[in-house]
């Protein structure tokens, strides 16, 4: 291909991303507007002046210090719940091969694409049954499972490779089973076990559903909840609603950025499992 | 120790304990509850009356039901087959246009730039897509506005004829970079002689496209097709924040209804007729698309 033709295919791939990135630019600009900017100019514009006003009026109002709290606890201890339920499954399916594992591995396959809808009136009336509907416990026990049946069939085919020797060598030394899944398989899975944790959190981060019915209150809510919830109601104006886009947005770009080495890697084994 | 256990293998069963219970309550018995409720008549207070298959026989008459379904295929075609065709293209122009020419850096900078729809909570998608969609004063309208395009502004989310596009174009955009990203990663695994020898040959890019890249991807297009197809048919949050399945319906798609159904209405036993429908379709679907992959795979 000549340079005049390159040219003109690169510019469109460039304007495509740009497009994509767009719609963040126009609320990151549009966040930091006084409304009478915005009502004088228009969407479209730049700025006059930073003006944090819309920015602290969302926080005050959702209460977003505490909101953010909540996402980071439950998302936290769905990972870490969720990453050790994975292992101690695919520890006996991919390693112990017990019997029946293949049907096992399918009940967790199709356990991980079946939608929330069909578990989501028997977990809230289960939930208020047992005195845990609207606590942050209740989204953590169900997202831990949810995010295991992943996690499982992942790290099943992960484990299913694990070099025996290995295995055989600590049993001939007269480790037991547990020793060897927490001082030999665990060790050396590490990378694959930091990927499940990164996914496990940040889909739980995202999740909308189970926390909309399972947490009512405020105090209870995660950030996607809180937002969502909020711009139902549609209360608020233009440049609030684009500070509450920004602070949404915000901690999802912290993660990527950190992660977002893990991510791709992650994606790809994914993928090709 | 080992005289006791002559199968020391069988000890790892009891691994499985932890996990099983937990299954057990979380996805077993919440499935098996639905599937009964979906058999009654209940508000969700009081005993469930058994209605046996009522609930199935007025879903095959609701035309609300059947156009959520119709809703469901469009989101199919905006969530997996419009991203799996652009992120084909623009994976491998990334890979071995922009990548070549203008250097690895750049080309990951725009994976990224593709890919970040993808990290963001769906509600604030949800969120900033309404506000530039809006009909006053909303980005879109303003912009048409400015370029002297003012008789094709429109209430993009408000209007029926137009909301279901707009809920589409917006689910185009989150998920293009899924896509982008598996792809790229399946290129990589390519070897490069079979392009190479394709460009000796004097074969264009769309042709090297057309007969090698594709054809070396096929195990990765298979997985993104099934799981954006499910994630499609599963969409909630979108629509729940962007038009609440209205206006008139025009968005409605199976896992608003039944929610709606379930905690608006408070029809429990018709709501769980439908998510018991839905389940059933998504694990077929799973189902064929798992076995299909599996021959592929084994076949290859």
């Amino acid at each position: 291909m000549t340079a005049a033709r390159r040219f003109p295919a690169l510019a469109l791939i460039v304007l495509g991303a740009v497009l994509m990135v767009l719609p963040l630019l126009i609320v990151l600009d549009n966040a930091v507007k006084s409304p009478a900017d915005y009502s004088a100019h228009g969407p479209l514009s730049l700025p006059h002046g930073i003006h944090l006003d819309a920015l602290k009026d969302f926080w005050n109002r959702v209460d977003f210090g505490r909101v953010l709290l909540n996402s980071v606890l439950i998302s936290g201890s769905v990972a870490v719940a969720g990453v050790v339920l994975s292992v101690l499954n695919a520890y006996a399916i991919g390693i112990g091969r017990i019997r029946g594992r293949t049907w096992v591995l399918a009940f967790f396959v199709l356990a991980n694409v079946l939608p929330q809808e069909a578990l989501v009136y028997p977990l809230y009336y289960l939930a208020k049954q047992v005195g845990l509907y609207d606590t942050r416990l209740s989204l953590v026990i169900v997202f831990s499972v949810i995010q295991a049946a992943f996690g499982t069939y992942l790290l099943s085919s992960v484990l299913g490779a694990f070099p025996r020797e290995i295995i055989e060598a600590a049993r001939i030394d007269g480790a037991g089973s547990w020793q060897v899944l927490w001082r030999i398989v665990v060790p050396v899975s590490r990378p694959t076990l930091g990927v499940l944790l990164v996914f496990f959190f940040v889909w739980t981060w995202n999740e909308f559903l189970l926390p909309l019915v399972m947490l009512p209150s405020n105090d209870n809510q995660t950030v996607s909840v809180a937002l969502g919830v909020l711009q139902g109601q549609r209360l608020m104006d233009a440049t609030m609603t684009n500070a509450a886009g920004l602070l949404g947005a915000l901690p999802a770009l912290a993660f990527f950025l950190v992660f977002q080495r893990t991510l791709t890697r992650g994606i790809a084994v994914g993928a090709v499992r | 120790m080992r005289a006791r256990t002559p199968h020391p293998r069988n000890t790892y069963v009891l691994y499985l304990i932890p996990g099983a219970l937990a299954f057990l309550a979380v996805i077993v018995v919440p499935l098996a509850m639905n599937l009964y409720y979906s058999f009654t008549s209940w508000q969700g207070v009081g005993t469930p009356t058994w209605t046996g298959l009522d609930n199935y026989r007025a879903l095959m008459k609701d035309s609300q039901f059947w156009a959520s379904f119709r809703h469901s295929l469009s989101m199919v075609l905006a969530m997996a087959v419009i991203p799996t065709a652009v992120g084909l293209v623009l994976a491998a122009a990334l890979f071995d246009f922009v990548a070549r020419h203008f250097g690895t850096r750049l080309a990951s900078v725009l994976r990224a730039c593709f890919y970040l729809p993808q990290v963001l909570p769906i509600t604030v998608a949800g969120i900033v897509w309404s506000w530039i969609l809006a009909p006053d004063n909303g980005s879109l309208n303003d912009l048409l506005k400015s370029v002297g395009l003012r008789s094709l502004q429109q209430d993009w989310l408000g209007d029926p004829k137009f909301a279901l596009y707009s809920v589409m174009a917006v689910m185009v955009w989150v998920q293009l970079g899924f896509p982008v990203v598996i792809f790229m990663a399946g290129l990589q695994r390519i070897d490069p002689a079979l392009q190479e020898a394709a460009e000796l040959d004097g074969a264009s890019w769309w042709r090297r496209f057309w007969h090698v890249t594709l054809p070396q991807l096929r195990p990765e297009i298979h997985v993104v097709m099934l799981w954006c197809t499910i994630a499609a048919l599963k969409v909630f949050g979108a629509v729940y924040v962007l038009t609440k399945g209205g206006p008139a319906d025009a968005t409605n798609v199976p896992s608003y209804f039944s929610f709606a159904t379930f905690f608006e209405k408070t029809q429990v036993g018709y709501g769980s007729a439908i998510a018991t429908v839905m389940t059933l379709i998504i694990l077929a679907l799973a189902v064929v698309g798992l076995r299909f992959q599996t021959r592929a795979e084994e076949a290859q």
